[in-house]
């Protein structure tokens, strides 16, 4: 989706919400989507704000996406340590289903519109939110309660960084997914007799061993997951610090480097199933569940869809290492929580976000989430095989941030480089990709 | 008859109208006006900017080799889209029409496709049109497999470009061609049976009687058939969405403009393109509103 979005619960979730999308845009007369209103806690019959709330009272309003599977179940214990906390507040749940955000993004942009911001809403930390809402002045800095609630000292020093501009930090991570992960079936891997690759040239030659059997190397999905693939090339075959540069200004589109990834790039779709643009993520990840193809490259909300099909990570049924050439580097995008300007129940607001950061509030969303929080002092025996060692990793490894979900560019910047994906999977040709992924740069990113 | 007469005896109606009247005026003419208004100007990110930027949104578009596939791609769909439903069309309401058993039961079969949300189309197709080969063949592919048709099994509308669209008009066509059919069969009923036998009398075959008197007659039948589904193809969206999600390589206008409006937050552009798909559809709807409303004076 969007298609540039990760981890639909239900893969039909987001066809029945652009459904909806659709009755209601393309015929005026009936009246926009109801925002779902579920009041949690302790609510007074058919409240409605009151206005000019008075301090340490009233109604908090969170706006996510989240409202299926773990996400939605992780969001509701969330609230359940802010309500035995903060029982004079109550949470009103505004989560916007369907596409995994884009639905929800747009009906926020309604509401900040209006001058209506709900006290917190869900972001992917990074240039996505900072790109959008800091450019039009809608969030306040949050660097205060950064220092009050000692998060310096818990968080990795580049998280912060990279989800800062001009030295203020604009969110509160609750938590941290993997995107650079390559999952597998080590039983099945053993029958083929091959490795997991651990760079990109070693992966090619072990994907034509692949083919050569009649296994398909490399499961992949639609588009999005195209572009999630092509970050991890552009990470192990360039390196953290190259990758840096080419989001921050300083890296060089043009450069024969570049080319000589997006070569490899190229030559990885060449292994890949023909019927790649017809899958969602889940269906591409079952591929290799089922045998038919040997590795997929995804985020590691996968490992949570392998554990809803009954797998255990601690008992070798599925493996996973790092993408190939990006050992040692974690690649990360974050959900996180922010603070509106002008927002009604400021107090409210903070007392949301204090809990979000808290150690208590991330244990108590990230193991049903099936993710890692973002500090790095969790309980760790709340958590399964895969999230402990994503855990060493995340106290370990270098930090990248992830593309396609809206670590590294603004929303702009990404819907350029993805159409310059779309046009280069239909026609391959590497030159006019990398010159458009130039210009994309230029136009939409920090590039002179 | 003056105005304030005319007001006297008309009032009843004109105060009934008025509601719709002010809530067309305001939610499409004014919502058309504002889009083009944002379109002219230099609106990206969140807060409104008006600043005037002339036609420059349009220009880039021209320019934008997505766009210039988003065209092509629409032609490509109209085409065989159109094409398919009128032809099908036509035949399945002339068979109807020579008085077959169960007429009846054959309508509503043909017609029940168009009960169906193009969104639950697109999934079904997408299922049917599954280019997995191998171990993995499955839906339409399979079908044809195990029929021992191999030579048609195809990647559908993965196909190359551009005819990797002409498949996405099959679930389409297979959706409104049973309304088509109905336009026609209503159509061959208004012809009075009367001409038909005279031209029998005069000796016309069969064959000629079609084409000399009945598929002239239809030609009404055959404009509102392809004013609805042009209009219908130059906006196409949840189908394609359904099917293929966001492949670029099946990209239409529609899809270009979400993204462009809600993924990339540059709304002036996002308008330019809704404004182009207007125009585009206004070319196909206006010249025939003009034709039925000087019809109607006549009358």
């Amino acid at each position: 989706m969007r298609a540039l979005v990760w981890r639909p619960s239900r893969a039909l979730a987001p066809v029945l919400a652009l459904a909806l999308i659709v009755a209601c845009t393309t015929t005026p007369a009936t009246s926009p989507a109801p925002t779902p209103r579920q009041t949690a806690g302790q609510s007074p019959a058919g409240g409605t704000p009151p206005a000019g709330t008075p301090s340490g009272s009233g109604e908090v309003e969170i706006f996510s996406w989240w409202t299926a599977g773990g996400e939605a179940d992780g969001l509701e214990a969330m609230f359940e340590v802010f309500a035995d906390r903060h029982p004079e507040y109550q949470i009103v749940n505004a989560a916007v289903a369907g596409g995994a955000g884009t639905n929800a993004r747009a009906v926020l942009a309604t509401r900040l519109a209006q001058g209506d911001p709900p006290e917190s809403w869900q972001g992917h930390a990074g240039q996505e939110l900072i790109g959008t809402y800091v450019a039009a002045d809608q969030l306040e800095p949050l660097n205060f309660l950064f220092e009050e609630e000692g998060w310096l000292d818990v968080m990795p020093e580049t998280l912060i960084e990279q989800i800062s501009s001009d030295g203020n930090i604009w969110s509160v991570p609750v938590n941290i997914h993997r995107a650079n992960v390559m999952w597998y079936v080590p039983a099945n891997l053993e029958e083929w007799g091959v490795e997991p690759p651990t760079s990109w040239d070693e992966f090619l030659s072990t994907a034509q061993t692949l083919q050569d059997a009649g296994v398909t190397p490399l499961a992949m999905g639609e588009q999005w997951t195209t572009l999630h693939l092509f970050e991890t090339v552009l990470l192990g075959e360039l390196g953290h610090e190259a990758y840096a540069a080419l989001w921050d200004g300083t890296g060089d589109w043009n450069s024969a480097e570049l080319t000589a990834a997006l070569e490899t790039f190229s030559q990885v779709l060449d292994y890949t199933n023909d019927d790649a643009s017809t899958l969602p993520w889940e269906q591409a990840a079952q591929l290799v569940l089922d045998g038919d193809a040997a590795f997929n490259i995804m985020g590691d909300w996968a490992e949570g869809y392998f554990v809803s099909q009954g797998l255990d990570p601690a008992d070798g049924s599925f493996g996973w290492a790092a993408a190939p050439g990006s050992d040692g580097v974690f690649q990360w995008l974050s959900d996180s929580f922010v603070l509106p300007s002008g927002v009604d129940n400021r107090e409210g607001a903070l007392a949301w976000l204090r809990i979000a950061g808290s150690k208590e509030g991330q244990d108590a969303f990230n193991p049903v989430k099936g993710s890692i929080p973002a500090r790095t002092d969790p309980d760790r025996e709340l958590y399964d095989a895969y999230l402990q060692s994503a855990m060493d990793d995340w106290e370990s490894n270098e930090l990248a941030g992830s593309l396609t979900h809206g670590v590294v560019a603004n929303d702009a910047w990404k819907v350029g480089i993805d159409t310059a994906l779309g046009l280069f999977l239909a026609d391959r040709d590497v030159t006019v990709f990398q010159t458009a992924l130039a210009v994309a740069c230029t136009a939409l990113g920090p590039c002179e | 008859m003056t105005a304030a007469r005319a007001l006297r005896r008309h009032w009843v109606p004109i105060a009934m109208l008025s509601p719709s009247i002010v809530l067309i005026g305001l939610f499409v003419y004014g919502f058309i006006g504002w889009s083009l208004r944002v379109s002219l100007s230099e609106w990206q990110g969140l807060i409104p900017d008006y600043t005037w930027a002339g036609l420059a949104n349009f220009a880039d578009l021209l320019n934008d080799r997505r766009f210039q596939i988003d065209i092509r791609n629409t032609v490509v769909f109209t085409t065989f889209f159109i094409g398919g439903c009128v032809g099908l069309g036509l035949v399945l309401a002339i068979l109807l029409d020579r008085k077959v058993p169960a007429e009846s039961f054959f309508r509503s079969v043909f017609l029940f496709p168009l009960a169906i949300s193009l969104i639950v189309t697109g999934v079904a197709w997408r299922w049917l049109m599954n280019p997995s080969t191998g171990q993995r063949t499955t839906g339409l592919n399979l079908l044809l497999d195990s029929l021992g048709l191999d030579a048609l099994m195809s990647a559908w509308h993965t196909s190359e470009p551009p005819w990797g669209m002409a498949f996405v008009a099959l679930p389409a066509v297979w959706q409104m061609t049973g309304f088509t059919m109905a336009l026609f069969l209503a159509g061959l009923r208004s012809i009075p049976e009367e001409l038909k036998e005279a031209a029998r009398v005069d000796g016309a075959s069969e064959l000629q009687v079609y084409r000399r008197i009945v598929l002239p007659l239809l030609r009404p039948a055959l404009l509102s058939a392809l004013i609805i589904l042009g209009h219908l193809s130059l906006k196409v969206f949840d189908l394609i969405i359904a099917l293929s999600g966001r492949d670029l390589r099946l990209d239409v206008p529609a899809i270009y403009m979400w993204t462009t409006t809600f993924d990339a937050n540059n709304y002036a552009r996002g308008a330019a393109i809704g404004i182009f798909m207007l125009l585009s559809v206004a070319i196909l709807v206006v010249p025939y509103l003009v034709w039925s409303m000087r019809r109607e004076t006549e009358l």
